[in-house]
């Protein structure tokens, strides 16, 4: 009896994924309808699967993917791709011709306009015998060719080969625009990197002022925290760091606000060591510290609590700074978030502008599931929640 | 045993791991914080891997089978140590300053393809359920030990606590948590044993080379509690209250002959002093002699040897809940370090179960009647000094095998919940409860129907598979530039199918019989390398889809942190 319920399982554990995928490739045939109907669709599909290998640029192992569907769709026997300097792709037999295709694009290359040619060849079953060289074109700069063989080269052929061209074509300006893309997210990033206050700059110089007479040790010992914070804040290299540096860093500033308000500020940290290791982006929790004491102690006299936390969830790990201060209006705050209004305070530089910045970049990075938690209310404090993943390709710290 | 002291054992661990679990969040108000003094510490760390990975199998199997087995089984401590040491040489430093978080992060990162992180994330669902099956039988083996109740309860128990600890946030500090549990896993074995062997010197440190099977040394009543059929080699005159061979009893004397008697369940038989102990019919009765030398008793035992060795020392790197704790190293040095306190520590544990098979084998050899060997470990204490004393001493080991349940099952739970979360469901606190659930029902639910294992062996399966799907990976992804998606995913194909099916025939059927059954039992011998071949043969002619990034990965994985280097950053996805 086991033995048959061990038989049927494996049996059943093998053969069920494969039954699942047959299954899903038939439903891809499915019933088309007429002769044209399936043409259009062959035509299109044999298309769009070629289309993701441009979408990198004219690369070579892609190029290679690209050429075979190519090939299908022009229907020759063999179908080359270049760039300006080398060829990227042959596909199709008879590959004693590919050294002589570049010496075939060369006029295309240089002038830009499709071109015949013929081929010779000793082998006398060698289907190959003419040639046609379109140019790939981005930008109307010539980026490319694509080379249809063939033993006539008949119009129609030229006319697809023209057609099939112009298609390369937009699936290349695609890439670029792409590529045009990521860059501008970089620079983005980049440009968003949160930027140190020049009022704590001078208040904190101001206060190590006023200990260099009467306490000339712990000035000396502020000035090297000043010094280690203001080094940190400016390093240029990366776009992440660890959360034990960034907290290291907070603990810093955290020190100079001491300093400058004594007991009125009061900070509990709550950090689990799991998630030291976690890379974060860069100053991403000081806009949201310096916001904490900027609530935490403005409009009143008794003083202000701010509590950090970070704690390990699962596969991420969330870190929460809260203030007792006055809070915020929940809609100030969905505004600013979103980036209509950005409220401006007495001291005239745009408080929030560091929350806004700290949402958009951790929503670029993670995904906008991502983004910043605020809760608050006014007269309740406010509590400021980041959500990161401890794992996310190609963040790591450095 | 005594109930009530064995009750309180369970509870008090219990009862201490859901406090800790909920209050244990260090918080502090501080004026001088220095993040720096936080991190995690190599032998905190160690002590928590430790805690984390010293399972039932390793508190209660191991010695169950050195009793039944004998010196063959000594290789299962030695492979779960020395993992770890393949683990050290090969992949822990690497691993860590990949930065990825699970298995399938790896795989990620390393091949550059959903595809392959699919299949792993599929195989460390598999692995984990097939982990979490035995701890779950195991705690019902204790429950029962201990109270006599249902098998099923044990495991109800321990997966409720699981699940309440990890669903109210209860793993938060957790390295501490588990560093803990090693140390208490420790003394709960090493303290009674301290008393048992001067127990044994007392009664004149019998040895164990005689000639014959084990014999009960005086009259001896032995309660069956699940029906058993045993082997019975020489004629012997006992009284049975209860069924046997279908006839009832009712301490009425019976002399059961030479052959196979069938024994109902709830039976007691009173064995007079000097009998010798009947065996389980699936188990070789062996004689003290062949019991103490290795490779004698089953057959095809040299295969299942080498076998046992390739899987336990491959196996231990593809364990998903060993990964996530070289996380909480800050860099690939402190990596290493953890990993050579683990050895000792580990070491140091392993010495203890052999101890206790070799003990039970002397005081407790009713067990290889019932079949409940693994039960030694809690028997022993109660037999061997006995009063209240030993009822402590039973008390310390229950809790202590409680322990090893929960640390290991919240573990792997909370490991396999993320894996489940993220990469089945569609993330996020929702997912990662509903995952949670779902790692605990499906193994729970397997282990009240499948039929009961020696815990140790169906660890040793879990390795089994892990060392044929995730060792490759590990290994080649770490070490060879030319692995390619495609030879990755036929790897991890081919060895979790292989291996696989292995387990669902040993775990359902129970092994053939012959040299098929110890193929099937032990596959880690031919299933590993056929892994690594397809792996290697498969990328060989896919030389194209080499990943791009690999060279950058290799940098990554490869320099030490202090190293200025270039290590790639971070760019936007194309959308």
């Amino acid at each position: 009896m086991n033995v048959v319920i061990a038989v049927v399982a494996t049996l059943l554990v093998t053969w069920i994924p494969a039954l699942v995928w047959w299954r899903r490739q038939q439903g891809r045939g499915g019933d088309l309808g007429g002769p044209a109907r399936r043409a259009t669709f062959e035509t299109l599909h044999t298309a769009s699967r070629a289309a993701p290998a441009f979408r990198a640029g004219l690369t070579e192992q892609d190029a290679q993917k690209a050429a075979r569907h190519l090939r299908v769709l022009l229907d020759c026997p063999a179908l080359a791709i270049t760039d300006r300097e080398r060829l990227l792709a042959w596909d199709g037999e008879h590959e004693h011709h590919a050294e002589e295709v570049l010496g075939h694009a060369g006029v295309t290359l240089e002038n830009g306009r499709t071109q015949v040619h013929d081929v010779a060849c000793d082998l006398l079953d060698c289907p190959i015998r003419r040639v046609v060289v379109v140019p790939l074109a981005t930008d109307d700069r010539v980026v490319g060719s694509l080379a249809a063989y063939g033993e006539d080269t008949p119009a129609g052929l030229i006319r697809a080969a023209e057609e099939v061209a112009q298609w390369v074509d937009a699936q290349l300006e695609l890439a670029e625009l792409d590529h045009s893309r990521t860059l501008l997210m970089e620079a983005e990033m980049r440009a968003l990197r949160a930027q140190i206050s020049p009022h704590f700059i001078y208040n904190s110089l101001t206060t190590i002022a006023s200990f260099v007479r009467s306490d000339p040790e712990r000035a000396r010992e502020l000035l090297l925290e000043f010094a280690g914070f203001t080094r940190y804040s400016f390093r240029r290299h990366g776009d992440f760091t660890t959360l034990a540096e960034e907290l290291r860093s907070i603990d810093r500033y955290l020190l100079l606000q001491r300093a400058r308000f004594g007991e009125q500020l009061r900070v509990t940290l709550r950090i689990a060591p799991e998630v030291l290791p976690v890379a974060v982006p860069f100053l991403c929790l000081q806009p949201l510290v310096e916001n904490a004491v900027r609530h935490g102690l403005q409009d009143r006299s008794e003083p202000g609590l701010i509590t950090i936390v970070a704690e390990d969830a699962g596969s991420d790990c969330l870190i929460s700074v809260e203030d007792d201060g006055i809070g915020m209006d929940p809609e100030d705050v969905r505004r600013l978030l979103s980036g209509d209004v950005r409220p401006l305070t007495d001291d005239g530089d745009a408080a929030g502008i560091g929350l806004a910045n700290v949402d958009d970049r951790l929503r670029q990075v993670y995904g906008p599931e991502y983004g910043l938690a605020v809760e608050t209310g006014p007269g309740a404090g406010t509590k400021v929640i980041v959500r990161v993943p401890k794992y996310r390709p190609g963040v790591t710290a450095s | 045993m005594n109930t009530a002291y064995g009750l309180a054992g369970v509870l008090l661990v219990v009862v201490a791991t859901v406090l800790i679990g909920v209050i244990g969040r260090i918080s502090r108000t501080t004026s001088d914080f220095y993040v720096a003094s936080r991190t995690v510490t190599p032998l905190r760390n160690a002590s928590a891997i430790g805690g984390e990975y010293l399972s039932a199998a390793s508190f209660l199997g191991i010695a169950g089978l050195i009793l039944a087995y004998g010196a063959d089984m000594l290789w299962l401590p030695v492979g779960w140590t020395g993992g770890y040491l393949i683990l050290l040489v090969l992949v822990s430093a690497p691993l860590r300053r990949s930065g990825a978080y699970t298995l399938p992060d790896f795989a990620e990162a390393r091949l550059e393809s959903m595809a392959v992180r699919r299949v792993a994330s599929i195989l460390v669902v598999l692995i984990s359920w097939l982990y979490l099956l035995p701890q779950f039988q195991s705690a019902g083996l204790v429950l029962r030990t201990v109270t006599g109740a249902p098998v099923w309860t044990g495991g109800v128990l321990v997966a409720v606590v699981v699940a309440v600890n990890v669903l109210v946030g209860g793993m938060r500090s957790v390295t501490l948590v588990q560093a803990f549990q090693y140390w208490m896993k420790l003394t709960a074995l090493a303290v009674p044993l301290v008393f048992l062997l001067l127990a044994w010197r007392y009664d004149g440190a019998p040895g164990l080379a005689a000639d014959t099977p084990p014999q009960f040394a005086e009259r001896t009543t032995v309660s069956v509690g699940l029906a058993v059929t045993v082997d019975v080699v020489d004629p012997v005159q006992v009284v049975v209250d209860g069924r046997v061979d279908g006839q009832p009893y009712e301490n009425g004397p019976l002399t059961l002959g030479p052959g196979r008697h069938h024994i109902a369940q709830n039976t007691s038989v009173t064995f007079p002093a000097g009998a010798e102990v009947p065996h389980v019919s699936d188990r070789p009765a062996t004689t003290d002699r062949q019991w103490a030398m290795p490779l004698d008793g089953h057959p095809h035992s040299l295969y299942a040897t080498y076998s046992l060795i390739l899987a336990t020392f491959l196996g231990t790197m593809g364990l998903p809940h060993v990964l996530v704790r070289f996380y909480t190293n800050p860099d690939g040095r402190a990596a290493r370090r953890t990993t050579v306190m683990v050895l000792s520590l580990l070491g140091a544990f392993y010495l203890l179960p052999a101890v206790y098979g070799a003990l039970g084998r002397l005081y407790t050899p009713e067990l290889l009647m019932t079949g409940r060997a693994d039960a030694v470990v809690l028997t022993l204490p109660g037999r061997l000094i006995g009063g209240v004393g030993g009822d402590l001493l039973g008390a310390l080991v229950t809790g202590g095998a409680v322990a090893a349940f929960l640390s290991t099952s919240s573990g792997i739970t909370v490991s396999v919940a993320g894996v489940i979360a993220q990469d089945i469901l569609r993330g996020g606190v929702r997912s990662f409860r509903a995952g949670t659930l779902l790692a605990l029902v499906v193994p729970l639910a397997l282990a009240i129907a499948a039929r009961a294992l020696p815990v140790a062996d169906v660890v040793g399966l879990a390795f089994a598979v892990a060392a044929s799907t995730f060792c490759p990976l590990l290994v080649l992804g770490v070490w060879w530039r030319r692995l390619t998606v495609p030879g990755a995913l036929a790897g991890l194909i081919a060895g979790g199918v292989l291996a696989g099916t292995a387990v669902i025939v040993t775990i359902a059927a129970g092994p053939p019989e012959g040299l098929l059954g110890a193929l099937l039992a032990e596959p880690a011998a031919w299933s590993v390398p056929t892994a690594f071949a397809t792996m290697i043969v498969v990328s060989l002619c896919t030389p194209g889809r080499v990943p791009r990034g690999v060279a950058r990965m290799m940098v990554r994985l490869h320099t030490p942190e202090s190293l200025a280097v270039d290590r790639g950053t971070w760019r936007p996805k194309r959308v």
